[in-house]
């Protein structure tokens, strides 16, 4: 699904990640832990398309096709999603309206017919009802005063509605209450299929008791320095990342 | 949705692409001769068939307009219009009063499907009635048997004058006088048509009210002229939509719009303008100077300004309520998209002189490209205004760095009961916005118009719906381009 081989990323010319290399298979769910700074949002920024994150070395390969070679709405209607750590307020669009634009411009992308405002509300309203979602929250602005945890779960409802291959989630459990972090879990776990690839992006172990991820990969100045199964996120919380981190400098 | 509906939308629909409304049709023109003189007062004034006191109305603003210079206080810099090198009346030859739309030429028609606004469906679709202006003479005139059932008169006003003199003489330059600027002047000598429209007392006009103008001769100035007087206790809508042919010399527009409103009177008048803006360059584009007011002069009247500025080299437009009678409601709904060298000088005035009277502000303005766009507005509470209320609202949203965006608010208060509020603000469309509308898969310009369509949303829900939907097109197709 996704193949990153010695990858090097700069902003504004400074390098942020140094030779990362990744790979994870369809059906995985990959989580990348690391302290702040450690460049695990460049990557998902890197993976997403935006701009400003140049590619200096190595490559991205998704589904076989170099990724750098695709615009980012491309990779989008291509079926990579990036639930942001934090998702944008756009004052005035309400959200029904922006879940539509971007439902029925990945499917004109894919070569599909547009879907009409009814069948767009069906399909949220079925997945709305699990991540309380609420009809209301649908017709508010895009984010506009929603809170922490409204926000989230709007996110998780977008991956819903798109269905993507790759699920890119950064830091979706920040500022996420206990309650709401285990109604966020349950979204993404019930998209767990064997045909799905996921990318779990995250500082603390926690939010792993509840999306167990089949590989830990653990990312320090911009490389990989550590990777294991799950259990290496508790040896992570057990030992902090100076432990890990160190033993590998 | 009816066939007819359909087809709009679908046009509607390609309007989406670009501006691509730079095509010239091939009619024969009749024209008076170029430049500006007594002669040509009289040449339009006898072509019209006007009677002598229209002729001497005209004549009397053509001596003042000789006096006048050309205002220059506005934020916008143009090359000197010279006034002699132009054409003051240009005609289809062919194009007499029409009974019915078989009767038009058909390259008209052709050029408003063109367009995207044709006739035949426009009749079919929600009721809209079209006087469409094409050039200078009314071509067509549709719905008048329903609307002469309700009472309402709605013709050009060249008709109207020769029909309803009595109500003309009493409402013509009763708004705007004569003498009440440079452009507004120039249009009281020279213009060559626009509509007329009389809702009787009590009567809710039975439709929307909808003319479409268009610029076709090279050279020729459009001096629109309307008159709209809503009698005690009625009801009327107005849409004008705007569209030019693509060309190189700069065009003059100098419109004026009169609304008189009496006593528990309400007229709303929506606008949508997407003139020729000039290319990528700056090149070419219409040079639109209107004078557009509402008199509420009745108790309890109100009008209502919705306006989405897309188009024009220059827009200079203030269209503004007079607030005579007690108790009147004034509100002034606009959007202003200047992108390239677009230049936007529009704004209003609230003018407070009945007591409880109330007006209400909301403007949008996006700037573009190397587009500079200013709001100038006046709020001025006279001493016997008590309890005037106004609430000013000025967006302005900044796409790129090379744009300018500059509010001018004039507050005048003289009654110590008035409360006016003012607010502002000025955003940039920021990349974190952009890029998670992209992740989603919506490309760059799309986005662009989705956000800025979110900016504008408190205007846009004023306009009607038949025009709501082009309007949101034209807001994305005046940004092309604009962002990466």
């Amino acid at each position: 699904m996704l193949e990153i081989k010695n990858l090097h990323v700069a902003v504004d010319g400074k390098e942020i990640l140094k030779g990362l290399s990744l790979t994870i298979e369809a059906g995985q769910v990959h989580a990348i832990m690391g302290p702040n700074g450690s460049g695990k949002s460049t990557l998902s920024y890197v993976l997403a398309g935006r701009d400003g994150y140049e590619i200096t070395e190595g490559r991205i390969l998704f589904r076989g096709e170099d990724l750098a070679a695709m615009k980012t709405e491309e990779r989008a209607a291509k079926g990579i999603f990036l639930a942001m750590q934090y998702p944008v307020e756009i004052p005035g669009v309400t959200t029904l309206t922006f879940l539509k634009t971007a439902l029925n411009a990945q499917r004109r992308a894919r070569g599909e017919s547009d879907l009409d405002a009814m069948s767009v509300l069906k399909l949220v309203r079925k997945k709305a009802a699990a991540l309380k979602v609420s009809e209301e929250m649908l017709k508010r602005a895009l984010n506009v005063g929603f809170s922490g945890g409204e926000k989230k779960r709007l996110e998780i409802l977008q991956m819903e509605l798109f269905e993507p291959k790759l699920a890119i989630l950064d830091e979706t459990d920040s500022g996420l209450d206990i309650d709401a972090l285990k109604l966020v879990a349950e979204g993404v776990n019930a998209m767990r299929t064997p045909e799905r690839a996921m990318l779990v992006i995250t500082h603390y172990q926690r939010l792993l008791d509840y999306i167990v991820p089949d590989r830990i990969h653990v990312l320090a100045r911009g490389r990989i320095v550590a990777e294991g199964g799950k259990e290496l996120a508790h040896e992570l919380e057990a030992k902090g990342y100076e432990h890990i981190v160190g033993k590998a400098a | 949705m009816s066939s007819a509906a359909r087809e709009t939308k679908k046009q509607v629909a390609e309007i989406g692409e670009k501006y691509k409304y730079g095509f010239v049709t091939d009619i024969e023109m009749e024209r008076a001769a170029k430049g500006l003189s007594e002669d040509t007062v009289r040449y339009i004034s006898a072509k019209k068939g006007e009677p002598d006191w229209m002729l001497e109305w005209r004549l009397g603003a053509f001596a003042r307009w000789r006096q006048m210079r050309e205002p220059d206080w506005a934020r916008v810099h143009y090359p000197k219009i010279d006034y002699q090198d132009a054409y003051y009346y240009a005609a289809p030859k062919s194009t007499p009063q029409k009974q019915s739309l078989d009767e038009v030429d058909p390259k008209l028609l052709e050029t408003y499907n063109k367009l995207g606004i044709p006739l035949h469906e426009q009749m079919a679709l929600a009721g809209v009635a079209v006087d469409a202006v094409f050039d200078s003479v009314s071509v067509a005139t549709t719905f008048k048997e329903k609307l002469n059932e309700a009472g309402v008169i709605f013709c050009p006003i060249s008709e109207a004058i020769r029909t309803h003199p009595e109500l003309v003489r009493k409402y013509l330059g009763s708004v705007v006088p004569v003498t009440d600027n440079f452009f507004a002047t120039l249009n009281s000598a020279v213009f060559s048509d626009g509509s007329f429209v009389y809702i009787p007392k009590g009567v809710r006009c039975p439709m929307e009210l909808s003319t479409y103008f268009r610029i076709n001769a090279s050279e020729t100035g459009q001096f629109e002229r309307t008159l709209i007087i809503a009698d005690e206790g009625s009801y009327v809508s107005y849409l004008e939509g705007c569209t030019a042919p693509k060309r190189d010399e700069n065009q003059l527009h100098a419109a004026v719009v009169e609304l008189v409103a009496l006593e528990g009177a309400e007229i709303k008048y929506s606008t949508v303008q997407n003139w020729y803006p000039g290319d990528e360059n700056g090149t070419g584009g219409i040079y639109n100077f209107v004078t557009k007011r509402g008199d509420c002069r009745g108790d309890r009247s109100k009008i209502s300004w919705t306006q989405v500025e897309t188009g024009s080299a220059i827009t200079w437009k203030y269209p503004s309520c007079i607030l005579r009678g007690d108790d009147t409601v004034g509100e002034f709904y606009s959007i202003a998209i200047a992108n390239n060298f677009q230049q936007a000088d529009t704004g209003t005035k609230m003018i407070h002189l009945g007591k409880n009277t109330r007006s209400r502000i909301i403007s949008k303005g996006i700037s573009a490209g190397k587009a500079q766009n200013t709001y100038r507005g006046l709020v001025s509470v006279h001493p016997k205004a008590a309890n005037a209320r106004n609430y000013t609202q000025c967006d302005s949203l900044l796409i790129g760095g090379k744009c300018g965006a500059h509010t001018v608010p004039y507050i005048e208060s003289r009654n110590p009961t008035a409360r006016v509020e003012h607010e502002a603000t000025t955003s940039k469309i920021a990349e974190d916005q952009l890029f998670y509308c992209l992740q989603r898969g919506i490309p760059q310009e799309e986005a662009v118009a989705l956000i800025v369509n979110g900016f504008c949303k408190e205007v846009l829900q004023q306009l009607p719906m038949e025009f709501a939907v082009e309007a949101q097109k034209l807001v994305g197709i005046s940004l092309e381009g604009s962002v990466g």
